[in-house]
């Protein structure tokens, strides 16, 4: 017999409907044990949406989706047991402090009072707010509140983790230590699903990812591979004029245009720009590695959204 | 979608007192400023129409005017101590602090969040009432041992009005909009239950409509044969229509909120 370790999360056709607008349409994804997990996506994509039903807080309305191999619909408190969630929107509690804010939250899992003192304190210094111990949330920096919100998720020591956007609307500094303490919780197995809109992010920390837009999964795949597949391995930009693009025309090389610059996906940038020098005596040419965020806006387009 | 889905029993457990905890934890740091308000107003009630204006009344029903409001004032302090607490206090916390989302993230249920709530509110509505049975107690107003029973009894109703409350935030499109209840219903009952006068005063159509729908009547009448030590098998009939009022209305008002906060 072979040694089979389940999956964490198996979704197949997940829909969710708000009245006529579908949100999420039929979406099959598998999170793997001790995998870091991202939906990418631009606002609005439906990320959210999947990770409430995945919480158990927002019921599916077609589709499968089991955790920890329990079905959503029958398993809350089961599930939800050994799940943290870090939501999008902020939600301290802002009657009592820091340290009560994780105290209380512990007493939600049943957690024994002298055990949750001692882990509440441990947390406290995983995320570096022991100083703030006694102090109102309200009084906390946007970093600080995420950070503490983490701990928040980290109470019940969850096996599945939930970040939805983790790092919105910090400064590079909290951000970077908000990915090291990820990276930290991923090397202690713990199962990460993380939904973000910086690319960066997604692909700094995520083992796999998907791309979502307007509801549906594009692609899926570990980033380095997304990115060869979908752009190949670097970008060369020229400038967008009329003889670029009439010199461009002439030859067999495929570009993308946008407002002020041209850009070519190519796995062979040296060629691409020798021939361009040659060709069309291009004198600016940038060549670039390519990023998953040449992928991102490939697939989601530039349009802006919201 | 069937009128039945409103009324479907919730299914619950020893959780919901995690969250009456997380409200005593929180009223506790707070005791100062919660306290006061909602217990001000019936004194104040007591102290100036009982005093001043009962000056002029000799007897009311075989009391002096005084003793006639006294229960009145201290139904009225239940009253406003749980529906308050359900209303504004409640919508606070579900839609700014967004402390309901935080707590069903956990193995809470939304049930259970909402009726640990309500079992808060009743607690407010008892302690409330604690603190003005000792004034009035002190003041010589009440008959022992009868008016003991008026602790228990303050938890009853307060439940009563911590569902009627949470049934208005369910639907209340803001916070701005839980005024009409207040206005609309909460300050006739107020006036209207038997408080400041007796119903027998009223037409016979508004007296049928005060039992009919306004609890505080039951209430004011139960409590007031407990200050005055005369007790009445009436009181049974009040004691099952409270009891009835507060299942329906807890029923739907777990019903209400679920159909508001779950999509
Ligand atoms: N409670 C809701 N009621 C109605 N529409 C909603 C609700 N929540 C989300 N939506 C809509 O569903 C779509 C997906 O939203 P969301 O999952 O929040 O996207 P994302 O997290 O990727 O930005 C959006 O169009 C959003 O407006
Ligand atoms: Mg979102």
């Amino acid at each position: 017999m072979v040694d089979f370790i389940a999956p964490v999360i198996v979704a197949q056709n997940l829909q969710k409907k708000f009245g006529e607008l579908v949100a999420v349409e039929g979406i099959s994804f598998t999170v793997e044990e001790s995998e870091v997990f991202g939906f990418l996506g631009p606002n609005g994509a439906g990320k959210t949406t999947a990770m409430r039903m995945i919480q158990c807080v927002s019921p599916k309305d077609d589709g499968k989706l089991e955790v920890f191999g329990m079905d959503v619909n029958t398993h809350q408190k089961e599930i939800k047991k050994n799940i943290g969630v870090v939501p999008q929107e902020n939600n301290l509690d802002p009657d009592f402090t820091v340290y009560e804010n994780l105290f209380v939250y512990s007493r939600y899992f049943d957690i024994p009072k002298k055990e949750s003192k001692e882990r509440v304190n441990s947390l406290l210094e995983f995320v570096q707010l022991e100083e703030k111990k006694d102090v109102m949330t309200y009084m906390l920096s946007g970093g600080m509140k995420r950070r503490l919100i983490l701990a928040r998720a980290l109470v019940n020591n969850p096996s599945l983790l939930i970040l939805d956007e983790p790092t919105v609307g910090l400064d590079p500094q909290a951000r970077h230590l908000l990915w090291e303490k990820i990276r930290g919780l991923k090397k202690q197995n713990v199962t990460i699903v993380l939904t973000t809109h910086y690319l960066e992010e997604a692909a700094y920390l995520c083992d796999r990812l998907v791309i979502m837009d307007y509801g549906k999964i594009l692609v899926e795949g570990d980033p380095d591979n997304i990115v060869k597949k979908y752009i190949g391995s670097d970008v060369v930009e020229v400038d967008n004029t009329k003889p670029v693009i009439s010199c461009l025309d002439k030859t067999d090389i495929n570009y993308e245009t946008l407002d002020s610059t041209v850009q070519i996906y190519t796995n062979e940038p040296k060629d691409i720009s020798d021939r361009l020098m040659k060709e069309c005596k291009f004198e600016k040419i940038t060549v670039r590695s390519a990023t998953l965020e040449d992928v991102f806006l490939k697939l989601t387009g530039r349009k802006l959204r919201e | 979608m069937s009128i039945m889905s409103y009324f479907k029993l919730p299914s619950l457990s020893y959780r919901v007192l995690k969250v009456w905890l997380r409200n005593k934890d929180v009223f506790m740091t707070t005791l100062k400023v919660n306290l006061l308000p909602p217990l001000l107003s019936p004194l104040l009630y007591l102290f100036a129409i009982g005093l001043g204006l009962g000056t002029y009344i000799n007897n009311i029903e075989g009391v002096s005017y005084i003793e006639f409001i006294a229960p009145a004032m201290i139904a009225v302090s239940m009253m406003y101590a749980s529906f308050f607490e359900c209303t504004f206090g409640s919508y606070v916390r579900m839609y700014y602090q967004k402390t309901f989302d935080a707590i069903i993230a956990t193995p809470l249920t939304i049930e259970e969040v909402i009726t640990g709530e309500m079992l808060w509110g009743a607690t407010r509505s008892t302690i409330n009432a604690t603190l003005v049975v000792i004034i009035v107690s002190i003041m010589g107003l009440a008959e022992y041992p009868h008016s003991l029973l008026i602790i228990p009894f303050s938890f009853v109703s307060g439940f009563l009005f911590a569902c009627l409350g949470m049934c208005f935030t369910s639907i209340s499109p803001n916070i701005n909009t839980l005024t009409y209840p207040s206005i609309l219903f909460i300050t006739p009952m107020f006036l209207f239950s038997g408080t400041f006068f007796p119903l027998s005063l009223l037409p016979q159509i508004l007296q049928y409509l005060a039992y009919a729908i306004l609890p505080l009547t039951h209430i004011v009448m139960i409590i007031r044969s407990l200050t005055t030590g005369s007790l009445d098998i009436i009181m049974l009939g009040n004691f099952v229509w409270i009891a009835a009022a507060s299942l329906i209305l807890f029923v739907l008002s777990v019903n209400l909120m679920k159909k508001r906060l779950i999509v």
